[in-house]
């Protein structure tokens, strides 16, 4: 898989290559992530784009180690680009062959890879001022004293457009807005220049005039540290607005994944063309039509159907083919795969 | 909307809202003594055409739940009044009306709930959530079953499925179920507040369908309560838009997109994202927070936030006004601005 990001670094900073998460309970095994590859580059926003379920908030935690138990990686590879703390070469390391919890992935996770979770009410902790937790990101991965995490820490905050800055460095997290905790969210997880920020849902607990404020955000700051961001989310405004390059993921796998163009003018998956036709849109004229809609819903974990996981929903279904054997990611075009059996052999 | 529904074309009055005010109190001290008000809807009027869906949008803590539930009763409004035209004829003030007379109203207006989840008793079957409106209006055993069949049927479940719990059922499945419990006595108006915002966008439109489906086969109205403007605008006739408390643009549908009236409406139709890489638009970005409702700004509650503002909209209070033909806007300078609206030429 090559992809041409726009700026000649042609070399991923993250490539993630056939991955399975599991989940096994006492009921089964819930199988979050099947089998999903695909690249992050240099200064690219890269879209995940799926509904619940589909496993793109598990494969964030899958690279970032923070998997709840009991779930586990049981196959594939992150391989990850990066300069050690105590190397002075940019080296290419394996992060599923990296304890969670050693002191080589936690070094990784905030300094070089940086997470903002969805839901900003419970991603601080409540018993601590927004300064203390920023000072201690900052002070955990880089050599300085208090008073400079202090500055720095003031520094964030006003950089990502929070106004008394240094008042807010003494408040708690609850005394904020929901915008507000997630523009603190946002300075905390880029306090120490990630190349990465995996943001997984960043606005959907956000009113839209807000969500307008922290994606303008994501923008500029993204240009000023050029870092890579994974954007995680269900929202394909959201991903048009943001994305260079989208992954579509359903039950665990990727379906589909083109640049942001491809995916809206040029779907070439069934459930990525039905995705589409199912939302509403605010700038054409109303026709009060039908919305297509994809019939049935998301299937329960435990129940994943055989073959192609979408072949009980899908209108290009194709009897004794798409129920009988498993699809794999296949290029069509420059940049363009797809997992499909309209589009490859059995 | 479309030919196919004829019963929104000058359909009468349903349901008037006028001055509706509900106002929390802000209690302080050892004595719990008020020290002070959160006007959640203030001096908000509007009407609902009978047969006409009415969306009413605003972002969290505007207000837009605390009024539909004033309609309904489900909260006690401080003041005004909200005058429904009820089957015999007659108009009621629902804001007032004595218990007794309520409970008849409520057979003529049903709410439908946002989470498909806490929304519906677990431990009840669907047989039992469909039928307890039947049972409390006194009808019989066998004809409640006959009822609840063909109400699930309606709704796109098995009748069968009437003897399974809550659990057995998807997010979008679950959400039917509410429906078919709101459609149970005959309603005229359901109020639906965001009835679509828990669910998966490919299931949000299977009961975005089925709602207008509902709504051209049984001739109901419709107040729909929702933060999704693409929603909204999918499936409302007219559109009312609510900032603080306060009702600040109305306006038939493809109008209000078109040409907003207010400052507030347009800023949001501009910050949805729209789902197409080729129209990244530039954004008019609200800087700001919204107003906080126990201690809003003098005059426009929106002006510290508007690029428009002048020095009357930080002293005088502006009012709802008709602009246009059935299109209404609080703003100063609603005719001079010239905003612009959300539909765009994609140019093929």
């Amino acid at each position: 898989m090559t992809q041409s990001n726009g700026n000649g670094q042609n070399e991923p900073l993250l490539s993630v290559r056939d991955l399975s998460t599991h989940f096994p309970l006492d009921e089964g095994t819930v199988v979050a992530v099947d089998g999903a590859s695909f690249d992050l580059y240099p200064s690219q926003t890269l879209g995940i784009v799926g509904e619940s379920g589909c496993g793109k908030s598990v494969t964030a935690r899958s690279i970032l180690g923070i998997l709840d138990k009991p779930g586990e990686i049981v196959g594939g590879e992150i391989m990850f680009r990066y300069r050690g703390r105590n190397s002075d070469r940019e080296e290419t390391r394996d992060l599923t062959t990296f304890d969670p919890d050693g002191s080589e992935m936690r070094d990784i996770r905030g300094r070089e890879i940086s997470y903002v979770f969805q839901e900003p009410m419970t991603s601080f902790s409540p018993v601590h001022t927004i300064g203390n937790q920023l000072m201690e990101a900052v002070m955990l991965h880089r050599d300085v004293d208090k008073s400079e995490a202090r500055e720095i820490g003031t520094e964030m905050l006003r950089r990502v457009g929070i106004p008394l800055a240094d008042r807010r460095m003494d408040e708690y997290s609850f005394q904020l807005s929901g915008g507000l905790r997630q523009r603190a969210m946002i300075a905390m997880a880029l306090s120490c220049s990630p190349r990465i920020l995996i943001a997984d849902e960043p606005t959907t607990a956000l009113d839209v005039t807000t969500q307008a404020q922290i994606l303008d955000l994501m923008i500029n700051l993204q240009q000023e540290q050029d870092m890579a961001i994974m954007l995680i989310t269900h929202d394909l405004g959201v991903i048009a607005e943001m994305a260079d390059y989208v992954v579509v993921m359903y039950l665990g796998r990727v379906v589909e994944s083109a640049p942001v163009d491809d995916i809206f003018h040029n779907p070439q998956h069934p459930y990525t063309r039905a995705l589409l036709q199912s939302i509403p849109h605010i700038q054409t004229d109303r026709s009060q039509d039908r919305l297509a809609s994809i019939t049935g819903s998301v299937p329960h974990p435990y129940a994943r159907p055989s073959g192609c996981p979408f072949n009980p929903r899908c209108p290009a279904f194709l009897p004794g083919i798409c129920d009988a054997n498993e699809p794999t990611l296949q290029p069509i075009g420059p940049d363009h795969q797809v997992s499909c059996f309209l589009h490859h052999e059995v | 909307m479309t030919a196919e529904t004829p019963v929104a074309q000058n359909g009468e009055r349903l349901l008037e809202i006028n001055n509706l005010r509900k106002y929390f109190p802000i209690k302080q001290g050892l004595l719990r003594r008020e020290v002070g008000n959160i006007r959640a809807v203030d001096d908000v009027s509007f009407y609902i055409n009978e047969g006409e869906t009415l969306g009413l949008v605003g972002e969290s803590g505007c207000g837009k739940t605390t009024t539909a539930r004033c309609i309904l009763r489900a909260i006690e409004p401080t003041s005004g009044e909200v005058l429904f035209r009820s089957e015999s004829g007659g108009t009621v003030d629902v804001a007032t009306a004595p218990r007794a007379q309520l409970r008849n109203l409520r057979q003529e207006m049903q709410m439908i709930f946002q989470d498909p989840f806490s929304s519906l008793n677990p431990r009840m079957t669907l047989m039992d959530i469909v039928g307890e409106p039947l049972i409390i209006t006194g009808v019989a055993r066998s004809e409640r079953e006959d009822r609840v069949a063909e109400l699930l049927s309606m709704v796109g479940l098995r009748p069968e499925f009437m003897r399974r719990f809550p659990h057995a059922f998807s997010g979008g499945q679950r959400q039917r179920i509410g429906i078919a419990r709101a459609l149970a006595l005959n309603p005229r108006l359901i109020v639906a507040d965001e009835p679509v915002s828990a669910l998966d966008v490919s299931v949000q439109a299977q009961v975005l369908n089925l709602m207008m489906d509902l709504q051209s086969e049984l001739g109901l109205t419709y107040l729909f309560v929702a933060h999704d403007l693409s929603v909204v605008k999918h499936i409302s006739d007219r559109i009312a838009v609510m900032y603080v408390g306060k009702l600040v643009e109305m306006a038939p549908t493809d109008e209000l997109f078109d040409s907003p009236k207010h400052p507030y409406t347009a800023a949001l139709l501009s910050s949805v994202p729209e789902p197409d890489p080729r129209v990244r638009r530039n954004r008019v970005v609200l800087q700001g927070e919204v107003a906080n409702p126990a201690n809003p700004p003098s005059g426009c509650y929106f002006n510290p936030r508007c690029e428009y503002a002048t020095d009357i909209c930080r002293s005088e209070t502006p009012q709802l006004r008709e602009i246009a033909p059935n299109h209404y806007a609080s703003c100063h300078r609603a005719e001079e601005l010239g905003l612009a609206g959300a539909i765009v030429d994609r140019g093929g």
